[in-house]
C-alpha cells in the first residue's frame, strides 16, 4: 500500500474535504504561502485561493471566535491555532463560547468547526511551544478531543471532525509529522469516538494516544524477548472516549497503564486510570500505572526536556514494575 | 442625507417603548416573584438598538451581550419568550439553559448574547466573513459596552474585521461605566470612536440618547457595510439610569446630581417630544403603543407563569448536536 507522512495525511484530509464541500475553509496564522509552521497547508492556497487558505492576523482570539461566527451560518472553518500552546490565548473563545453556545441557546445551533493544532515535546523548543494540554480541553463539556497517533488514522479522524456538527479541537503531534504510515488511495473515514487496538497482547494493556503510541509499541517489541505481551489500546478521540475498547482489554489482561506526554497531576491519563479503577476493578491484578511527564514546565535542554518527557526506558520499566520483575 | 420618515420614527419609538416596558415589568418580577438569576437593565440606553435595528433587514445578524433585552427586543424577538427564559421556563427562548445573558432567537438572526464582556466582537466577524464568502448582502451588528473596549477580543475582532472589509457595525453603547468604573478611570482617550484608527476603519461618536441622531448614523453605516465599505465603530453616548444589575442600586460610585442630569435626557421623552413637535404622531397614537406594549406584558408574564419548567434531565441535553 501506499505510504503517506502524518503530514501528507492531514493536507490530503483537508483537501479532499474542501473539493467535497465549499463550506469547508481553513484560516490560521502562516497557513497560505508559507504553508504553515510545520508546513502541513503547503500549496493548499494555490489549489484554493486566499479565500479559503486565509491567513489571520497573529490574535487566536479572533481566529477561533471568527470560526465560531462562521460556524453558526453555515460555514465548516477549520481553523489552524499554530502551537497548543498559543490555544490559551483562543481559550476563553474555545471553552466559554464555541463550548457552550449550542447548550446555552438550549440547542437552537450547531457548531460544525475544526480546530487544528499540534502539540507535544521532542524538539527543544521550550516551555511555550512544548505542552501537552489536552485534558482541558476533554475537561469541557460540548468539545470533542481527538488526538491521532497515525497517518491512517490522522486522514480519517480529520475528514470526520470535519463533517462532524460539533466543535473538535484536533490535536496532532509536531514529532509524528515526519512519520510515515499506510494509508489507501480510496477515501474512507475513522470514526470519532472509536478506539482501536494497536497491538494484541496477554500481558498488559498500556492505554495510550498521540506520540506515545509509537514509543509503547517500539517498547513492546522489545519486552516481546523478556516474555511480556503489551496490548497497545489508542483510544484516539479523548472525549467522548471508547470505554469499551479500554475495558475489553482490561478484563482480558488484568493489568493496566496509561501512557501520555502530559505532565502527570490532572493529565488526561488520570481520567482513564479512575476510569478503568471505577469499571473494572474486580479484574485488576495491581494498581493501575501511570506513565507521564514529570511535573514540570517543558525545558529547553534536549537532555532536560528528554528526562522530564516519557520515553521508552520509563514505559519499560513500569511494564517490569506491573509484572513483579 | 433625507431625514428620518414617519414611519420609521413611530417604529422607533415603539420598540423603545417596548424595551422601556419590558425591563421595567422584568425588574419588578423579579422584585415580586423571587426569581433565579440576576437581570442586567439597559434603562436609558434603548435608542441605540432601536434606531439601529431599525435599518437592518431581517436576515441582518445581531450580536449582543449581558445587558442585552434591548437589542433582542430591537431585533424583533417576542416578549413572550423572552419573559419565559427570564422565569427559566421551558418556552423562553433558550428553554431556561441561557437567562437572561444569554437570550438568542436564531431564526431572526439574533445569534446570541454573551456573558464575556467582549467576546461577541470576533464572533461578529466572523459572521461577517460567512456572509461575504457566500456572497450574501448581509451585515452584522455587534452590540457592546464600553468596558469592552478595552479587551482583547474587542482589538482583535475588529481587526479581522478591518483586514478583511467585512461587513460590520461595532456599535458601543457607551454609558460611560464599565460597571461601577468611570471612562476617565480607565482610559485616557476622552472619545472611545478614537480606538478605531488604530484598525484603520472610521470611528464616529454620536449621542445616543438622540434617536433621530443614532438612526441617521446607522442607516448610512449599514448602507456603506451592505456595499462592501467595510466595518465601522460608532460609539453611541447615553446612559444607565439605574445598577449595573439589580442587585447594585448604582448610588456608591456616582451622584445623585449626574444620575438626574442623565435623566432629564431620557431617550423616549425626547423622540416624544420631537414626533409630537412635528407632527410625526399624535400624543393619543403614542399613548395607544404604550397601552398596546402594556397589555403585551400583561400576557407575556401571564405566558411565562404558566409555561412548565423544563424536565431536570433536560440539563444533559444539547450540550452536543446529535442528528436525529
Amino acid at each position: 500500500m501506499r505510504e503517506l507522512t502524518y503530514r501528507e495525511a492531514v493536507r490530503e484530509a483537508l483537501r479532499e474535504e474542501m473539493k467535497r464541500d465549499p463550506s469547508v475553509f481553513l484560516m490560521g496564522e502562516e497557513i497560505a504561502e508559507y504553508g504553515g509552521s510545520y508546513k502541513v497547508t503547503q500549496g493548499l492556497v494555490d489549489e484554493f485561493g486566499h479565500d479559503r487558505v486565509r491567513n489571520t492576523p497573529l490574535a487566536e482570539a479572533s481566529i477561533a471566535g471568527a470560526a465560531l461566527g462562521a460556524a453558526i451560518v453555515g460555514m465548516r472553518p477549520v481553523a489552524e491555532i499554530m502551537y497548543i500552546d498559543f490555544s490559551f490565548i483562543a481559550a476563553d473563545q474555545i471553552i466559554n463560547q464555541i463550548a457552550k453556545l449550542r447548550y446555552m441557546t438550549g440547542g437552537m445551533v450547531k457548531v460544525p468547526l475544526v480546530i487544528r493544532t499540534q502539540g507535544g515535546g521532542g524538539v527543544a523548543a521550550g516551555p511555550h511551544h512544548s505542552q501537552s494540554l489536552e485534558a482541558i480541553y476533554a475537561h469541557i463539556p460540548g468539545l470533542i478531543v481527538v488526538m491521532p497517533s497515525n497517518a491512517y488514522d490522522v486522514k480519517g479522524l480529520l475528514k470526520s471532525s470535519i463533517r462532524e456538527d460539533n466543535p473538535v479541537i484536533f490535536i496532532e503531534h509536531k514529532k509524528l509529522y515526519g512519520e510515515a504510515g499506510e494509508v489507501p488511495e480510496e477515501e474512507y473515514l475513522v470514526p470519532l469516538g472509536k478506539g482501536e487496538v494497536k497491538r494484541q497482547g496477554k500481558d498488559i494493556t498500556v492505554v495510550t494516544y498521540s506520540r506515545c503510541v509509537i514509543r509503547t509499541l517500539t517498547v513492546a517489541e522489545e519486552l516481546k524477548k523478556d516474555g511480556i505481551e503489551l496490548e497497545v489500546v489508542d483510544p484516539r478521540t479523548l472525549k467522548p472516549l471508547d470505554e469499551d475498547v479500554i475495558l475489553s482489554s482490561v478484563k482480558k489482561t488484568g493489568k493496566a497503564m496509561v501512557v501520555y506526554e502530559a505532565v502527570r497531576t490532572g493529565g488526561f491519563g488520570a481520567e482513564i486510570a479512575a476510569m478503568i479503577a471505577e469499571k473494572a476493578f474486580d479484574y485488576l491484578d495491581a494498581p493501575v500505572k501511570r506513565v507521564a511527564a514529570l511535573d514540570s514546565p517543558i525545558p529547553f535542554n534536549p537532555r532536560l526536556e528528554d528526562y522530564i518527557l516519557p520515553n521508552e526506558e520509563k514505559i519499560k520499566a513500569a511494564a517490569f514494575e506491573l509484572m513483579g520483575k | 442625507m433625507p431625514e428620518i420618515e414617519a414611519a420609521k420614527l413611530k417604529e422607533i419609538y415603539t420598540t423603545m417603548v417596548r424595551i422601556r416596558f419590558f425591563e421595567e415589568r422584568a425588574i419588578k418580577e423579579y422584585r415580586t416573584k423571587g426569581l433565579p438569576g440576576f437581570v442586567h437593565p439597559s434603562i436609558g440606553q434603548e435608542a441605540i438598538p432601536s434606531a439601529v435595528c431599525a435599518f437592518l433587514r431581517e436576515d441582518d445578524y445581531v450580536i449582543s451581550t449581558h445587558r442585552g433585552h434591548g437589542d433582542i427586543i430591537a431585533k424583533g424577538a417576542r416578549l413572550d419568550r423572552m419573559m419565559a427564559e427570564l422565569f427559566a421556563k421551558e418556552t423562553g427562548y433558550c428553554r431556561g439553559k441561557g437567562g437572561s445573558m444569554h437570550i438568542a432567537a436564531v431564526d431572526l438572526n439574533i445569534l446570541g448574547a454573551t456573558g464575556i464582556v467582549g467576546d461577541g466582537i470576533p464572533i461578529a466577524s466572523g459572521v461577517a466573513l460567512a456572509c461575504k464568502m457566500k456572497n450574501l448582502d448581509r451585515v452584522v451588528v455587534a452590540f457592546f459596552g464600553d468596558g469592552a473596549t478595552n479587551s482583547g477580543a474587542f482589538h482583535e475582532g475588529i481587526g479581522l474585521a478591518a483586514v478583511w472589509n467585512l461587513p460590520v457595525l461595532f456599535v458601543c453603547q457607551n454609558n460611560q461605566y464599565q460597571q461601577s468604573t468611570p471612562t476617565r478611570d480607565y482610559t485616557r482617550l476622552s472619545d472611545l470612536s478614537d480606538r478605531a484608527k488604530a484598525h484603520g476603519i472610521p470611528g464616529i461618536t454620536v449621542d445616543g440618547n438622540d434617536a433621530i441622531a443614532v438612526a441617521e448614523v446607522a442607516r448610512e453605516a449599514i448602507e456603506n457595510a451592505r456595499k462592501g465599505r467595510g466595518p465601522i465603530f460608532i460609539v453611541a453616548n447615553t446612559y444607565r439610569t439605574g445598577g449595573h444589575h439589580m442587585g447594585d442600586p448604582g448610588t456608591s460610585y456616582r451622584t445623585k446630581e449626574e444620575v438626574e442630569e442623565w435623566k432629564k435626557r431620557d431617550p423616549i421623552k425626547r423622540l416624544r417630544d420631537q414626533v409630537v413637535q412635528n407632527k410625526v404622531a399624535t400624543e393619543s397614537e403614542l399613548d395607544e403603543i404604550e397601552n398596546t406594549t402594556m397589555r403585551e406584558l400583561d400576557e407575556a408574564v401571564e405566558f411565562a407563569i404558566e409555561s412548565p419548567e423544563p424536565k431536570v434531565e433536560e440539563a444533559l441535553e444539547d450540550i452536543y448536536y446529535t442528528a436525529g
